[in-house]
């Protein structure tokens, strides 16, 4: 139950857009059309859910004085989960690039900006903030990437629908998406209130 | 800022710089601005607008890193794998960042002491990311030098006008001096707007500064 609850909470009360504000340059430039955002949703989900663990395996065991090495060396977090996190996007690059070419030339230099999406380090960085066991690390990646998921499919969506709508020309795009997403976190902003 | 770049179109080479390079200098301030157009670096346009000592500092910072790693990434072109060049951009940009934190450290620990999260989060811009996988990577290190030192001001821009409008509508000062009170503007029923200090309302002002620049600049609306 509680893995249930940590699940929804990272999904929906901290989604880690519309309620912290990171992942936003991929969640906006590739939000256009519902298909590449659903690929590049299902991509953070499989990053997440992978180095949020990873992290936080070497993070016990490597960087904290009860560590195999006894002494504190939580300093060098940033360098190292930022290590972690590159090599696993170039991990995940080179499948999709052999096994999804269509979905490769469509998320384009959006994939290896997934590297720096910054909801990916700053999933790592709350995972050792909030100092999770190794299961919730796992279901907190997951939900965390389920969470920017439906961000980003729900905003491809809206941005389809519009597409016909009379929007000044120069709003167009990337104005309107813009201030759609600062709506819907407004919206989210509901959540808050949640206690689980 | 358009002013400057037809004038640099207009005549063939002028001073040190050719035409190419002075287009690389200031395209990013209006036609190829990193926020408005290449949609790069939001996040941190997001958190440090509150205020405009914050984004300012983290302006000069992000020019300083990205005209460096631009002009490191851009030598090393030729001898990165290309199958791991994502880890050494990475290494080149983490090591940059190290040292603006150190020499701020150093030499103006107020500001440090003010910005050290934000100082850490250059690394995950992607901005500098961005440029080195679509410029530094194929050109020469002069261009990407100057590439990037465009791009940071373009940056910078856009952060110094949406902090100005979010720290003025939203606590009512500029540069942390009061303005709205020797107005006697509170006397008669104003009140700061607290939503403008949430990131939402970071999204609205961007939207608008795009809809403004659009509006002036017709070659850049969105016709799909």
């Amino acid at each position: 139950m509680d893995y249930l609850n940590l699940f929804i909470k990272s999904a929906f009360i901290e989604n880690m857009v519309l309620a912290y504000f990171l992942g936003m340059c991929s969640y906006l430039a590739v939000s256009k059309t519902v298909k590449t955002a659903f690929g590049l949703g299902m991509a953070v989900i499989f990053v997440l859910g992978i180095t949020v663990p990873m992290n936080w395996a070497i993070e016990t065991y490597f960087l904290k004085p009860t560590g195999v090495f006894g002494v504190d060396l939580t300093f060098l977090k940033f360098i190292v989960f930022i290590s972690v996190i590159a090599s696993m996007v170039q991990l995940v690059e080179m499948v999709v690039e052999k096994f999804f070419p269509p979905l490769y030339t469509a998320l384009g230099i959006f994939l290896p900006l997934i590297t720096v999406n910054c909801s990916i380090l700053g999933g790592a960085l709350f995972m050792s903030n909030r100092e999770y066991t190794f299961g919730e690390s796992v279901v907190f990646g997951i939900g965390a990437g389920f969470g920017f998921f439906i961000a980003i499919v729900a905003l491809a969506s809206i941005r389809e629908r519009i597409r016909y709508s009379k929007i000044p020309a120069p709003l167009r795009g990337l104005g309107i998406a813009f201030i759609i997403t600062g709506l819907m976190g407004l919206a989210f902003m509901g959540f808050m209130g949640i206690k689980l | 800022m358009s002013e400057a770049v037809k004038t640099a179109d207009g005549l063939p080479k002028q001073g040190w710089l050719s035409k190419k390079q002075r287009r690389l200098l200031f395209d990013p301030l209006n036609d190829n601005n990193p926020i408005t157009v290449q949609i790069l670096g939001i996040c941190s346009a997001l958190a440090v607008t509150t205020q405009i000592k914050p984004a300012f500092v983290m302006a000069v910072s992000v020019t300083l890193v990205v005209a460096f790693s631009n002009l490191i990434t851009s030598l090393l072109r030729n001898t990165i794998p290309s199958k791991i060049r994502m880890i050494v951009q990475l290494m080149i940009i983490a090591t940059l960042v190290t040292i603006v934190d150190q020499v701020l450290h150093a030499f103006s620990y107020s500001v440090y002491k003010e910005l050290t999260v934000f100082v850490g989060l250059i690394i995950t811009n992607c901005i500098v990311m961005g440029r080195l996988e679509a410029f530094a990577m194929a050109n020469k290190p002069m261009d990407s030098f100057l590439d990037g030192i465009g791009n940071g001001l373009g940056y910078g821009a856009i952060l110094i006008i949406v902090s100005f409008f979010r720290e003025l509508l939203g606590s009512g000062t500029i540069l942390g001096n009061n303005v709205i009170k020797p107005l006697g503007l509170y006397d008669m029923g104003y009140v700061n707007n607290g939503v403008m200090l949430t990131p939402a309302a970071a999204m609205f002002v961007i939207g608008i500064l795009i809809w403004i620049q659009r509006s002036r600049n017709k070659k850049l609306i969105d016709i799909s």
